[in-house]
């Protein structure tokens, strides 16, 4: 086996040598790095005793004499030449990475630059609806250049593949609203409300917000990470050279599947949240499921359909075109697209969850109460 | 003996498929310590799939893989982990870990194996292994994505040399380099393989790496090595594809390139 690196210091009446001995490499070097700085002064270090040096080896004897200003010796070949090598890259400077400036400036400096990009991020989500729109005027006057099977093929993705989670979501919401309602309700003797509760909350809010969350972490994401990996492989160059605009073959497709699905999943989720309400009263109030039906139809005034089914065109193609402005943004690395994609998810349920503030304010406004 | 000890990788009867397709059949290769070994072969050839047998990220169907002398596809993890800190691999796109910076890359493995370093001397260490790959040495602070790819290759070089290995994978390592940079780089591996008496495992198919600094090329082909040697053994063989890749209009071209080369120092 190979020996462990070590040193002697030997004095003779004409100089001091600091005499290595065994292999100088990587995996032998042990404690050297450390015992070295504390060897009293020598004249010349001698390596002819050496077995083995490596570029690690040859560094530390490198570091060590130019910290002494003492000469080595006993190098030869490739050992000698491998050396020369390592000593003039080593004698390069050192660039550390930018200096740090302390942790108050370092907020203050964060702080800033988080509010620039959101007024950025902003300024660029209405640049590219913008675009967004224009690209959709442009494939409505020539419709030859309208993408059927893609848009088909979205519509799937984001509206029948989402069918399942989107119905048993709001099943379960159907029920705690049912359920929390039939609790506090019962304090004052009203539980009958229960239904109205559930019918128009689920009709007015929770169905299609509920939904839009859903499809801003189901598709919303998607759309960023397909788009982001497509920038990132040169896909979205390679059309644009071609002559494809991805407005048109990326966006246009994947904004309208979300505006023509979500009023639907919505619609479908306040339904199956009904139908979970519903359970809930027979089960645990005796409201026959007729009588339910019944009660529903004369509280829920059609305006809260109504409110319901316009919101979520909006909230969907929020949803889209976030997730594609994100992922138009992403450059660089792999590590971007996460980062987009996550940015996507957060900026359209926060977009969406706004927006519903601002519809609620409105649809009281009209008198749609 | 002496002779079975100098072959570092020892490949026999290698079988690798990915479902019906079957990239290698009985595949043998022998590698020797010091020398700088070229494979070459067609595009869907399996030379990274061979490579990646080697190493181990990839679990062949049948045969076995020596690398040092160690079994590579028997042994415990502990002891896989022993020969993988004598190798370093270069991958094609160089593989950087894009959250780290490029002097924090080379930790690494430094990091990982040995515990002896502070940080400056870690941060001294990045600093010639990232010189000495032919990079500025104002590259260590930066991040792989602001990086070109030839500056790339050198990092992932740097990486792949820094536990002073003593067999290296190189995967294309000049494809995507312009021919200057191409030279430098087969320059650079020449040099470090001599000084740090590296063993290569080049893969390439650029010929003109082939004559500058192969000692002898493996040539893939049906699903085998059909020969191994240097380049003017291989040119003495019939096989078409071994005439079509060396004589084609590009081997000529390089043939007349690594003679130019060697004329000035043979007079």
């Amino acid at each position: 086996m190979t020996a462990m690196a070590d040193f002697q210091r030997v004095e003779s009446d004409s100089e001091t040598l600091l005499r290595f001995t065994g292999d100088l490499s990587l995996a032998s070097i042990g404690d050297l790095p450390e015992r070295l700085p504390g060897v009293a002064p020598v004249d010349r270090i001698d390596l002819a005793g050496v077995d083995r040096i490596d570029t690690v080896g040859a560094w530390m004897i490198h570091r060590f004499a130019t910290a002494r200003d003492v000469p080595v010796s006993g190098l030869e070949g490739d050992e000698a030449q491998l050396y020369e090598q390592v000593a003039r890259a080593a004698d390069q400077p050192v660039v550390a990475p930018a200096p740090d400036y302390g942790l108050f400036l370092r907020i203050v400096a964060e702080t800033g630059e988080a509010v620039i990009s959101a007024f950025r991020t902003l300024h660029g989500l209405l640049g590219f609806m913008g675009a967004t729109v224009i690209a959709f005027w442009n494939v409505f006057t020539r419709p030859r250049r309208f993408r059927l099977n893609a848009t088909v093929q979205r519509f799937e993705v984001v509206g029948v593949s989402a069918l399942g989670i989107i119905g048993l979501m709001s099943f379960l919401i159907g029920i705690v609203i049912a359920q929390q309602g039939a609790v506090q309700l019962k304090q004052f003797g009203a539980e009958v409300y229960t239904i109205n509760l559930v019918g128009r909350i689920t009709l007015r809010e929770l169905g299609v917000l509920m939904t839009a969350i859903m499809v801003a972490g189901r598709s919303g994401s998607a759309f960023a990470a397909q788009i982001g990996t497509m920038k990132l492989t040169e896909e979205i160059d390679a059309m644009r050279t071609i002559g494809v605009s991805p407005m048109e073959a990326l966006v246009v497709p994947r904004t309208l599947a979300a505006i023509v699905m979500m009023p639907l999943l919505g619609f479908y989720a306040s339904l199956i949240a009904i139908i979970g309400g519903g359970l809930l009263c027979w089960i645990s109030l005796d409201v026959p499921p007729i009588t339910f039906v019944q009660r529903i139809r004369e509280v829920v005034p059609l305006t809260d359909l109504w409110v319901g089914l316009i919101k979520a065109p909006v909230f969907g193609a929020i949803i889209a075109i976030a997730g594609c402005f994100q992922g138009m943004l992403v450059e660089g690395d792999a590590e971007q697209v996460g980062a987009r994609t996550t940015a996507a998810v957060v900026q359209a349920i926060f977009l969406v969850i706004v927006l519903d503030a601002f519809f609620a304010v409105f649809f009281s406004g009209v008198g749609w109460i | 003996m002496s002779d079975e000890d100098d072959i570092i990788i020892r490949v026999r009867g290698l079988k690798n498929s990915f479902g019906n397709q079957v990239v290698h059949e009985d595949l043998d290769l022998d590698v020797r310590r010091g020398e700088i070994l070229g494979v070459v072969g067609g595009s869907g050839t399996g030379k990274s799939v061979l490579m990646r047998s080697i190493i181990g990220l990839q679990a062949p169907n049948a045969g076995s893989v020596e690398v040092f002398g160690h079994d590579m596809l028997a042994g415990t993890p502990g002891e896989q982990t022993e020969i993988r800190k004598r190798w370093g691999v270069l991958f094609q796109g160089g593989a950087l870990f894009s959250t780290l910076t490029v002097a924090e890359n080379v930790q690494v493995p430094l990091r990982e194996f040995y515990r002896g370093f502070n940080q400056q001397q870690l941060d001294e260490i990045a600093s010639y292994k990232v010189v000495m790959t032919g990079l500025p040495s104002d590259a260590g602070p930066k991040y792989p994505a602001e990086l070109s790819g030839g500056m790339r290759k050198r990092a992932g070089l740097a990486r792949a040399l820094a536990l002073d290995p003593e067999l290296l994978f190189l995967d294309e390592p000049t494809a995507g380099l312009d021919p200057i940079g191409a030279a430098a780089f087969d320059e650079q591996t020449r040099s470090l393989q001599r000084t740090l008496g590296l063993t290569v495992f080049l893969i390439t198919h650029d010929l003109d790496t082939l004559h500058a600094i192969c000692d002898r090329v493996a040539v893939l082909a049906d699903k085998h090595v059909i020969a191994v040697g240097t380049i003017n053994e291989l040119l003495a063989l019939d096989h078409p594809w071994i005439q079509e890749y060396f004589n084609g209009p590009r081997g000529r071209a390089a043939i007349a390139g690594s003679d130019r080369a060697q004329a000035p120092a043979g007079a």
